[in-house]
């Protein structure tokens, strides 16, 4: 492939080695507990960016590294500027302050065209003009290459996506998984360093979700440049990304590998992506007093600000005051919603604390749930899960 | 032209005049009258039996050649200027592009006739460009066959930049974004994606201008005057023959219904569609 050699880098600003940062030697890809980096060790490959677009009220501050062959998910809620994150790394909005360094070469002012970034668009946008052969040989043509290299190299990128019988298809004769492979060649075959999804499963229905999802990671994992997609859903971003950042209201909240965020969320907003009841308060030794009021013991020794977290299924419910129940951790609330979760039954609590629940059908039958019942909620010890804020 | 529900209209009552009020259906089929018993007298009128003689006749002929030549030339003229003008007004935001825009349909509303003194104050011989095309470049505009082509283009551009600029806003901006971080510069956007996407609407666009263009009498008149083979449009000459020799007027006239009949079936499905 070397006649991607003559990749228009749009002439690249002055020298832009990294500037002077200690080596202090960080781990690639390493996952910092919190979402406030700012003097990190510089990295000539991979990206390395601070995000600031600045519009209306909405600020957007995202402070960005990954490394060549990584894939990292940017995970929030509708609204959290995720897609504003992706469309300033790729250049069709332009940044209001902070920096964007690809393999070392500053690409803040390099308009879209020149950058070495191919997106995935969410919707795809494969050009309904041309067949899927010449929407992926499209970024090869502008690159300089002929028709027929263009085309050839297109050809080889079906291939890869198992989709040569479909080459000759117009983008509207095509399924949601097949145009979603299309438009991941089209990307592809730019050679891009800098690889952007926008929610790149969102577009499909469940069942062809399942299948894309597995083959989404396969080529992901073979691709040797740094990706990075944006999702609302957390098991797409489990499933596709080493690691995770979770963005909120502009911000990063948190980052880390998704068995970090899965075991330790720091915001209610992830706390209820993975599942858990999450509270903050302060430890002294096995006995956590909670923000919200109660008292709540942990078999972890802490002191200070902590988070704890439990699941809904470690909760019990009682219409009666237990007697003699081993668990400590004992509050008096009342039922406020109840839904199916899978084939159990999720119960919403306020009271003492907030919770959440999970039990069987049959236990809810047998307490006779229902909006309104009061009932008392307990969760062991050993269950629970602190960690430092 | 007749708006009763065609196949695939909207799914109303079924036809017939059951449950339309009389004030409503009497002015209905009145205004139907008034729009149609004219072109029927025109038919009726036509003498058929002489009409081809009348259509080969060395006037007609020259007229209609010139007609068609020039209407071509000012809507091939409105393309190329007007597609870009209509992408601007779509697709760029500067301060007064709400005027800008004001400004490009006033050709639509200005009496064509205003459009023929405002273009010989522009470009005769002694206006404010003319002038100096005429004494620098020796170039005269004015009662010229070019000047025919200029006042058609002036006031039937217009049509053809809403047209596009109407099908630019339709159409997905982000197909350009997309085409961008494939490598395109802007230009290589609009020619490669954005051009393809809204061809009909420019193909409708160009045929609007057309007949607009072929149909073009008051600027055409003031700025180019009346000399036949030269500047004597169809129009013009179905004017003046009317009064000498009205057989060839009536003549002239079923070649000009023949073509905005054939320019309607051809805009059939984007207009009658929509209503």
């Amino acid at each position: 492939m070397t006649e991607n050699d003559g990749f228009p880098h749009g002439s690249p600003p002055g020298s832009a080695r990294p500037d002077s940062a200690p080596p202090n030697g960080a781990p690639p890809g390493n996952a910092r507990p919190n979402g406030t980096p700012s003097e990190a060790p510089a990295r000539s490959d991979g990206v390395d960016t601070r995000l600031i677009v600045e519009r209306g009220t909405f600020r957007l501050d995202v402070a960005l590294r990954a490394a060549p062959g990584e894939v990292v998910a940017l995970l929030g809620p509708n609204g959290a500027g995720k897609t504003t994150a992706l469309r300033a790394l790729a250049g069709l909005t332009p940044l209001t302050g902070g920096h964007l360094r690809l393999d070392g070469v500053a690409l803040d002012r390099t308009p879209p065209e020149s950058r070495p970034v191919g997106v995935v668009f969410q919707d795809y946008l494969l050009f309904p003009h041309l067949t899927a052969l010449d929407n992926v040989a499209f970024g090869p043509r502008c690159q300089g290459a002929t028709k027929a290299k263009a085309r050839a190299q297109a050809a080889g990128w079906l291939d890869r996506m198992g989709l040569t019988a479909h080459a000759s298809a117009k983008p509207r004769r095509l399924s949601g998984g097949q145009a979603q492979r299309v438009a991941l060649a089209r990307a592809l075959a730019t050679r891009p360093r800098l690889l952007l999804l926008d929610e790149p499963l969102a577009a499909l229905d469940a069942r062809t979700r399942l299948e894309v999802r597995a083959q989404l990671r396969h080529h992901l994992a073979g691709f040797e440049a740094v990706a990075v997609l944006v999702t609302h859903d957390p098991l797409d971003a489990m499933v596709l990304a080493d690691r995770l950042v979770v963005v909120e209201h502009g911000e990063v909240v948190q980052e880390g590998t998704p068995a970090e965020i899965a075991r330790r969320p720091r915001t209610d907003y992830v706390a209820q992506l993975v599942g858990l009841n999450l509270y903050k308060g302060r430890a002294e030794g096995h006995t956590v007093r909670l923000d919200a009021g109660p008292v709540i013991t942990t078999t972890e020794d802490l002191a200070g600000p902590v988070f704890v977290a439990f699941p809904p299924g470690a909760v019990t419910l009682y219409r009666e005051r237990p007697a003699g129940s081993s668990a400590r951790n004992l509050w008096r609330c009342s039922v406020t919603g109840l839904e199916t979760h899978g084939d159990q039954i999720r119960a919403a609590l306020t009271g003492e604390l907030s919770l959440t629940a999970d039990l069987t059908a049959v236990a809810a039958a047998e307490l006779d749930l229902h909006p309104g019942a009061e009932v008392w909620a307990a969760v062991k010890a050993a269950q629970t899960h602190a960690y430092p804020a | 032209m007749s708006a009763e529900s065609r196949a695939g209209g909207p799914p109303r009552r079924p036809k017939g005049s059951r449950g339309v009020p009389l004030p409503l259906l009497v002015p209905a089929l009145l205004g139907l009258a008034f729009l149609l018993v004219p072109l029927i007298a025109l038919l009726l009128r036509t003498p058929w039996r002489g009409l081809p003689e009348q259509l080969t006749s060395p006037g007609v002929w020259e007229a209609l050649r010139l007609s068609l030549i020039c209407a071509t030339a000012a809507t091939a003229l409105s393309l190329v200027l007007g597609v870009p003008l209509a992408w601007l007004l779509a697709r760029t935001e500067f301060p007064g592009r709400g005027l800008v825009r004001a400004l490009v349909t006033l050709p639509l509303v200005l009496p064509p006739v205003v459009g023929g003194v405002a273009l010989l104050l522009a470009l005769g011989r002694n206006g404010v460009v003319g002038r100096w095309l005429d004494a620098w470049f020796g170039i005269t505009l004015p009662f010229t066959t070019t000047g025919v082509v200029l006042a058609e283009t002036f006031v039937a551009m217009p049509f053809l930049v809403i047209s596009v600029e109407g099908t630019l806003r339709a159409a997905d901006p982000r197909y350009e974004e997309a085409a961008t971080t494939l490598g395109a510069s802007r230009f290589t956007a609009f020619r490669r994606v954005t051009l393809p996407l809204i061809a009909p609407g420019i193909a409708a666009g160009a045929v609007l201008a057309w007949a607009r263009a072929l149909g073009e009498f008051g600027a055409t008149i003031t700025f180019a005057g009346n000399f036949p083979g030269r500047t004597q449009t169809m129009p013009l000459a179905v004017y003046l023959a009317l009064q000498n020799d009205p057989a060839a007027a009536i003549a002239l006239s079923l070649v000009l219904l023949t073509v905005s009949i054939a320019v309607l079936a051809g805009l059939r499905d984007r207009w009658m569609r929509a209503t």
